[in-house]
C-alpha cells in the first residue's frame, strides 16, 4: 500500500486489556471511536462501561517514538434495566459511541444502548479551591464560634482529575433496539435510529424528539426489511443516509418533508442470481454505512463485501471489495454457529484513500482505493512486541496450502474483529478483538 | 433458483435449524431481536421452498417407483404361470380401448369434489395413459392424483394444476393443541398432498382388473372400494414409513410457519399464498410469537 513516501507497514504499537483467554463477557469491546482530533480514543464494552484513552504529547526530539494512547477516564455508561410492562430486561451493552466537535475545554460524547441515548461531559479538573472559611481542608464543618477571620479561598494546583458526568438522558424514544447514533454537522442536532424507526434530536432537549422515519408496516406480519445502520452526511446538514437488511440504501433530505419515509435516493446493487442460495438474504444485509470524509461517497459492509458508492449513482457501487470470499461455501456453518449474524464496521482513512474491515481469525482488511491493493493483518499477541512489523496475512482458499498460508478451515470464528476506527488524521488504527484493544501505527521511516 | 449445491445441510435440517433459534430467541437476554430473526425467516422460508419442491419429486418418483411394483405383484399374484405374457398385451389392449373411450371424458377440469375424485379415479389409469401418449392433460392429471398414480408407462405427467387436500394439522405452540383442519386448499407441492399421492399407488391393483372392458360402467361399482382402500392406505401411509412421521410433523410446521411474516411471500409462489391463506386461520402462537414486538 502506497502513502506519501512509500509503502505503509504497520507495525504493533499497543494493546489494551486482560490477557487472559478467559473472557468475561461484560469486557467485550462493543465499539470503538476516536473523536475529531484523534488525542481521544473512546471504547464501550457489553457491562456498560466507556473507557478513554488519550494520546499523549509527541515527543518531537524522538520521532521514531510515537505517542502512545493512555487510560484517560473510564465509567459506567449505562446499566442494566427491566421493562416492566413488557418484561423484558434491556442490555447495558454500549452500541455506539459518538463524540461531539469540541466547542470548549471538555469533551462530550453521546453513548447509547438498546434504549437510551446519554449525553456525557468529559472534563479535567487540575486546580482546586483551598482556604474555606467555613470548612476544614477535609469537608467538616467549623464550629462558626471559632471563626475569628474572613479569607479569600485561592484555587492552588493539584493532581489532574478527569471527570465524567451525564448532562442529558434521552429515554423512552425507541420500541425496538437501537442500532446508530450519528451527530449533525450543524452541532445542534442528531439522529438516532432503531429496527424500524429514526428519531431527530435535539442535544439540548430531552424531553422530546421527532420522528423522521418510520419503515414499521401497519402489520407485522408483513414485514420484509428492517433499518441497520444510519448517518448523517458529514457536510450537508439536511441529508442522511441509512441503510436495510435488504442490502439497500436511502438517502434521505429533511428539507423535503418532515418524514421522510420517502428517500430521495435508493441505492441498490441488482441480486447476481447464479450466487442465490438460502443465505442470500442474511449476507445481503447491511451492517454498517459510513460516509467518507470529503462527503462525495459512502461505504456500506456486508458480510462478504465492502462496497463503495458515489451518492451521485444509486444503481450499484464504484468499487465492490471481497472481504472474505472464501467463507461463501461455508454459510451453512456459519448459519449454523451463528457468525453469519455478526454485524462488522468499516471506517476510512483521514483522506479517503483506503477502507478498513475486520474479519475472522482476528484478521482485519485494509482496501487502498487508488491502488487497488488489499492487505490482511492479524492482531495477535504473538505478534506485540513493539514497533514489530505486521506480516500480511494469506487464507488459502483450496489446493495446496503454501507456507505462512492459513487454511479456511483452521480459521477461529471466535476471534472476530467487528470494531475498527481509524485516526482522522494520521496512520494509526485502533482495532478490536474480543476483549482486547489493538493500537498500529504507520512505520515512520 | 436455490442452488442446493452449496452446502452439505438439507433443506430438513435447514428448517429444524431455523425454527431452534427462533425459539431461542424468545428466551435471549435484551429481548427479541428483531433483525436476526428476520432473517432467520428468510432461511425458513428459502428451505421450505426447496424442501416442499424435492419432496413431491421424490413422492413423485416413488410413486412411479410403486406403480411399476404393484404391476409387477399383481401379474404375479393373479396368473403367475401362465398369463404373465399374456396379460401385459392384453392391459395395453385394454387400456388403448379406454383411451379411446374415455378420451372425452378425460378432459374435465382440475377442481372436484371428492366424491368425483373417486370415481375419476377408475379413469384415471386411462386419462393418465392417454397423457403418456398424446399431449398432456396438466388439471385433469392433478385431480386424479388424489385417488390414482400414473400409470408405469406414463413416463411424463405435467404437475402443475391445484387439488385438493382433505386435511392439515396446526399445532399451537403455546397450547401444544394438534388440530385438524379440513378442507383446506393446497398447490400440488403441499406434503400432504403428496403423501396421499404416494400411498394411493397401492390402489390400482384392483382397479385395473376392474377397467378391464368398459371404464364408464364401472366408476359406480369401483368408488366405494376404492374409497375405503384409499381411507386404509392414507392412514397407513402416514405411519408406515419412519421419515414420513418426521416430514409430515415438519411439513405441519411449515405450513404453521406460512402463517407468519406473510410478507416474505414472494409474488410469484403462489404455493406459500395458498398455504398461508390456509393457515391464516390458525394463526395463534406464531403471530403471537412474532408479533410481540
Amino acid at each position: 500500500m502506497a502513502g506519501p513516501g512509500g509503502d505503509m507497514q504497520w507495525c504493533f504499537s499497543q494493546v489494551k486489556g486482560a490477557i487472559d483467554d478467559d473472557v468475561a463477557e461484560a469486557d467485550i469491546i462493543s465499539t470503538v471511536e476516536f473523536n475529531h482530533t484523534g488525542e481521544l480514543l473512546a471504547t464501550g464494552d457489553k457491562g456498560g462501561r466507556v473507557v478513554i484513552f488519550q494520546q499523549e504529547i509527541e515527543n518531537k526530539n524522538q520521532p521514531q517514538f510515537r505517542s502512545e494512547y493512555n487510560v484517560y477516564s473510564t465509567f459506567q455508561s449505562h446499566e442494566p434495566e427491566f421493562d416492566y410492562l413488557k418484561s423484558l430486561e434491556i442490555e447495558e451493552k454500549i452500541n455506539k459511541i459518538r463524540w461531539l466537535p469540541q466547542k470548549n475545554a471538555a469533551q462530550f460524547l453521546l453513548s447509547t444502548n438498546d434504549k437510551t441515548i446519554k449525553l456525557w461531559k468529559i472534563s479535567e479538573r487540575d486546580k482546586r479551591p483551598e482556604g474555606y472559611n467555613l470548612k476544614e481542608e477535609d469537608g467538616r464543618y467549623k464550629d462558626p464560634n471559632t471563626i475569628t477571620s474572613l479569607r479569600v479561598p485561592v484555587l492552588k494546583p493539584m493532581d489532574l482529575m478527569v471527570e465524567a458526568s451525564p448532562r442529558r438522558v434521552f429515554a423512552n424514544a425507541h420500541t425496538y433496539h437501537i442500532n446508530s447514533v450519528s451527530v449533525n454537522s450543524d452541532n445542534e442536532t442528531y439522529l438516532s435510529a432503531d429496527d424500524l424507526r429514526i428519531n431527530l434530536w435535539h442535544l439540548e432537549i430531552t424531553d422530546r424528539s421527532f420522528n423522521i422515519v418510520d419503515i414499521k408496516p401497519a402489520n407485522m406480519e408483513e414485514l420484509t426489511e428492517v433499518i441497520t445502520a444510519a448517518e448523517f452526511h458529514p457536510h450537508q446538514c439536511n441529508t442522511f443516509v441509512y441503510s436495510s437488511s435488504k442490502g439497500t440504501i436511502r438517502l434521505c433530505d429533511m428539507r423535503v418533508s418532515a418524514l421522510c419515509d420517502k428517500h430521495s435516493k435508493l441505492f441498490e446493487e441488482p441480486e447476481d442470481p447464479s450466487n442465490r442460495s438460502f443465505f442470500s438474504e442474511i449476507i445481503s444485509s447491511i451492517s454498517d454505512v459510513k460516509f467518507s470524509h470529503n462527503g462525495r461517497y459512502m461505504m456500506t459492509r456486508d458480510y462478504l463485501s465492502v462496497k463503495i458508492w458515489d451518492l451521485n449513482m444509486e444503481t450499484r457501487p464504484v468499487e465492490t471489495y471481497q472481504v472474505h470470499e472464501y467463507l461463501r461455501s461455508k454459510l451453512c456453518s456459519l448459519y449454523e454457529n451463528d457468525c453469519i449474524f455478526d454485524k462488522f464496521e468499516c471506517c476510512w482513512n483521514g483522506n479517503d484513500s483506503v477502507v478498513m474491515t475486520g474479519s475472522y481469525n482476528n484478521f482485519f482488511r485494509m482496501f487502498d482505493r487508488g491502488h487497488r491493493r488489499d492487505v490482511t493483518l492479524e492482531a495477535s499477541r504473538e505478534n506485540s512486541k513493539p514497533m514489530q512489523v505486521l506480516k500480511p496475512r494469506k487464507v488459502c482458499t483450496g489446493g495446496k496450502r503454501k507456507k505462512d498460508e492459513i487454511s479456511v478451515d483452521s480459521l477461529d470464528f471466535n476471534k472476530k474483529i467487528l470494531h475498527t476506527a481509524w485516526h482522522p488524521q494520521d496512520n494509526i488504527i485502533a482495532v478490536a478483538t474480543t476483549n482486547n484493544l489493538y493500537i498500529f501505527q504507520d512505520k515512520v521511516n | 433458483m436455490i442452488s442446493t449445491m452449496e452446502c452439505a445441510v438439507d433443506a430438513q435440517s435447514l428448517i429444524s435449524i431455523s425454527l431452534m433459534k427462533i425459539h431461542n430467541s424468545r428466551t435471549q437476554r435484551g429481548g427479541i431481536k428483531l433483525h436476526k430473526n428476520l432473517l432467520v425467516s428468510y432461511v425458513l422460508r428459502n428451505a421450505r421452498q426447496v424442501y416442499i419442491k424435492e419432496k413431491y419429486a421424490e413422492i413423485y418418483r416413488m410413486q412411479q417407483y410403486e406403480e411399476v411394483m404393484t404391476v409387477c405383484n399383481e401379474i404375479q399374484e393373479l396368473n403367475p404361470l401362465d398369463l404373465e405374457a399374456e396379460d401385459a398385451e392384453d392391459e395395453e389392449q385394454a387400456r388403448a380401448a379406454c383411451c379411446a373411450e374415455e378420451a372425452s371424458a378425460c378432459g374435465s377440469p382440475c377442481h372436484r369434489g371428492a366424491a368425483h375424485c373417486r370415481a375419476a379415479g377408475t379413469v384415471a389409469g386411462c386419462s393418465l395413459l392417454e397423457d403418456g401418449c398424446k399431449e398432456p392433460e396438466p388439471s385433469y392429471y392433478r385431480s386424479c392424483c388424489m385417488e390414482a398414480p400414473p400409470a408405469p408407462l406414463c413416463e411424463q405427467c405435467p404437475a402443475n394444476s391445484s387439488a385438493h387436500c382433505n386435511k392439515t394439522t396446526v399445532l399451537d405452540l403455546d397450547t401444544h393443541v394438534v388440530t385438524t383442519v379440513e378442507n383446506g386448499y393446497l398447490h400440488q407441492d403441499c406434503c400432504c398432498d403428496a403423501l396421499q399421492c404416494g400411498q394411493s399407488a397401492q390402489s390400482p391393483a384392483k382397479k385395473r382388473k376392474v377397467e378391464f372392458g368398459c371404464c364408464a360402467s364401472d366408476a359406480e361399482e369401483a368408488p366405494d372400494f376404492t374409497a375405503a382402500r384409499k381411507r386404509a392406505k392414507r392412514e397407513d401411509c402416514s405411519y408406515s414409513a419412519p421419515d414420513y412421521t418426521d416430514t409430515s410433523n415438519i411439513s405441519n410446521l411449515i405450513s404453521i410457519f406460512g402463517s407468519g411474516f406473510s410478507g416474505l411471500l414472494s409474488r410469484q409462489a403462489d404455493l406459500e399464498q395458498i398455504c398461508s391463506k390456509q393457515a391464516l386461520a390458525s394463526l395463534g402462537a406464531w403471530t403471537r410469537a412474532i408479533v410481540a414486538f
